[in-house]
């Protein structure tokens, strides 16, 4: 499958969406505005040349220490064209927060759980967001830069592991 | 709920059930809140986590080699697979590729790991239905590939013998007579194992028109493997995107029609069928070789020329000590396992450690569309439908 005619078709869809695009290893990635990816999100999965029916994976990377953003991350594929494209979404750090595409995919419901449990980046008007792999009274979010790798966690929840009681 | 619950059932007394997470049919520490009104289940609520280790955390402060031990430890029942869809990945980001023989061994123990897998699914979930004496069996075989790994390998679980641009070793001398011998000896096996379930009436009450969802639903759901082809949805990396050697072998890809208990169990008793004929052909063609690509900064030069050669024990050394330097740049690879699409995420910042490692794991994707398959029906339904989508927490929780 040719990547470049899906990359101009959502290009002369949304020129203002778009704020950039580039293939490595044959994969194409575009960066998208924050505003917009629930209206792209749409138009990918219903529009019938690109039908990217399949959402295989969403999760987030921490580019503080660089851009000063979280990035979202969607890897989309469609089932019937046999074709794959990487969305991404720059949130800003001091406010992560985005739409949900839990209304487009089901199974972005799960994974954006998991982004919140991470990364702190808040999805709206997601149907349950709670944490999903970190235990209620965790704090902190352990994918996120500035979380050290041997955890920091308050002496409560220690207590609480103590006495068997989590 | 509540409100909910009045009108749909019979009673007003609706009861909280905690299932697991220590609970034998939960296969593993999944826990399960199902709210009940009498039997028949009116809310479920997976709850995971609890063997949460922080692996894509761990990743990103080890070298590219050094994160192999850590995806043996994600599906556990089927660790090449796991190794292998992470050193595509890497080999994906660095440009570079395994030698022929490297694939066709890869594509073989994968295949045995299928295998291996699907026979612990089936002798657990047949155990969860009641049908003990299939889990002696299923063990029995199990037991036989397990040799075989540790002859491969030197492990049983924890193999780590894929190495990005190959394998760690050569296949040992007797690997492909005790291989061959397996495979010529399965297919019977496999009957004998059908000839206890396939027809049984007490099996098929259990298992057909339980936990069905359909085939829009499973997309919709992101269900991979086998659970996503019990629902009649011909999607199979292996032939979709072929990776390693698989578009030189010849087979064929099982579908349900049904999405329900039955169907899925056909579709892996099927697969195992086409697993072991993949290992039939693998043996048949399996070519001389390398079986670990020679690039520098890469792949550990050949021990000889470490100890003769001055230049390779520097590279050696360099290897060992810095590991290797991906290009910057990001990379989604993902290969069919034994439960569905595993899939890897690698961002690298040019670093010798991945800058974010993602694992797309194929376990936590289906276990989410469980409430859906058994929200309105009975909760024996749900031991069977939790079997049926073959889970292991070790990579949903990660």
């Amino acid at each position: 499958m040719d990547i470049e005619p899906v990359s101009t078709a959502i290009k002369t869809r949304f020129p203002e969406a778009i704020t950039g695009s580039h293939i490595f290893r044959n994969e194409l990635t575009l960066i998208v505005k924050k505003d917009s990816i629930v209206d792209i999100a749409r138009f990918l999965k219903e529009d019938e040349a690109l039908d990217f029916d399949f959402l295989s994976d969403l999760c987030g990377v921490d580019r503080v220490a660089t851009d000063n953003v979280f990035e979202v991350v969607y890897h989309l594929y469609s089932l019937k064209k046999n074709h794959r494209i990487r969305l991404k979404v720059h949130v800003p750090s001091d406010d992560p927060c985005l739409s949900t595409v839990t209304g487009i995919w089901k199974t972005a419901d799960w994974h954006e759980r998991e982004t919140y449990d991470m990364f702190g980046i808040a999805f709206e008007g997601h149907p349950d967001l709670r944490k999903i792999l970190t235990p209620e009274d965790f704090e902190g979010y352990p994918l996120r830069k500035d979380y050290p790798l041997d955890g920091r966690q308050p002496t409560t929840l220690r207590d609480t592991y103590r006495k068997g009681e989590a | 709920m509540t409100e909910t619950a009045t009108t749909t059932t019979t009673t007003t007394h609706l009861m909280t059930i905690n299932m697991g997470p220590q609970h034998p049919s939960t296969h593993g520490v999944l826990r399960l809140l199902l709210e009940l009104d009498g039997e028949m289940i009116v809310k479920a609520v997976p709850h995971v986590g609890f063997l949460h280790r922080g692996v894509e955390k761990l990743a990103e402060y080890r070298t590219y080699h050094q994160c192999i031990p850590l995806t043996d430890r994600l599906d556990y029942v089927a660790p090449f697979s796991n190794n292998l869809a992470y050193a595509l990945a890497v080999e994906k980001l660095l440009g570079v590729q395994a030698p022929e023989r490297a694939h066709h061994i890869r594509v073989l123990l994968c295949e045995l790991t299928r295998i291996a897998s699907h026979l612990l699914w089936l002798a657990t979930h047949a155990l969860d239905i009641g049908a003990m004496s299939v889990f002696f069996y299923c063990f029995r075989e199990r037991e036989e590939i397990y040799d075989i790994f540790e002859m491969v390998s030197g492990a049983r679980m924890h193999l780590s013998y894929i190495r990005v641009g190959g394998i760690s070793r050569d296949l040992p001398g007797g690997f492909l007579e005790k291989t061959h011998a397996f495979v010529t000896g399965f297919p019977a096996r496999l009957d004998e194992y059908e000839t206890l379930l396939t027809d049984n009436p007490i099996w098929k009450k259990r298992t057909v028109g339980v936990g069905v969802i359909s085939a829009e639903d499973a997309i919709d759901y992101g269900l991979s493997g086998p659970s996503l082809r019990g629902s009649g949805v011909n999607w199979d990396i292996r032939k979709s995107e072929p990776y390693s050697s698989y578009d030189k072998y010849n087979f064929s890809v099982p579908l349900g029609k049904n999405g329900d208990v039955y169907d899925r169990y056909r579709v892996r008793m099927e697969e195992m069928r086409q697993s072991n004929s993949i290992v039939h052909q693998a043996l048949n063609i399996l070519p001389r070789g390398d079986f670990l690509a020679r690039i520098p900064n890469v792949t550990l030069p050949p021990k000889e020329d470490v100890e003769t050669n001055m230049e390779s024990m520097i590279g050696h050394f360099k290897l060992i000590m810095h590991g290797i330097h991906p290009p910057e740049g990001e990379v989604y690879s993902s290969i069919e396992a034994p439960k569905g699409e595993l899939g890897f995420y690698i961002v690298s910042d040019g670093s010798s450690n991945p800058y974010r490692l993602k694992i797309r794991p194929p376990s936590f994707v289906n276990l989410e569309a469980l409430p859906k398959m058994v929200e309105g029906r009975l909760l024996p339904d749900v031991v069977a439908t939790i079997g049926s989508l073959d889970i292991v927490l070790g990579e949903i929780d990660r």
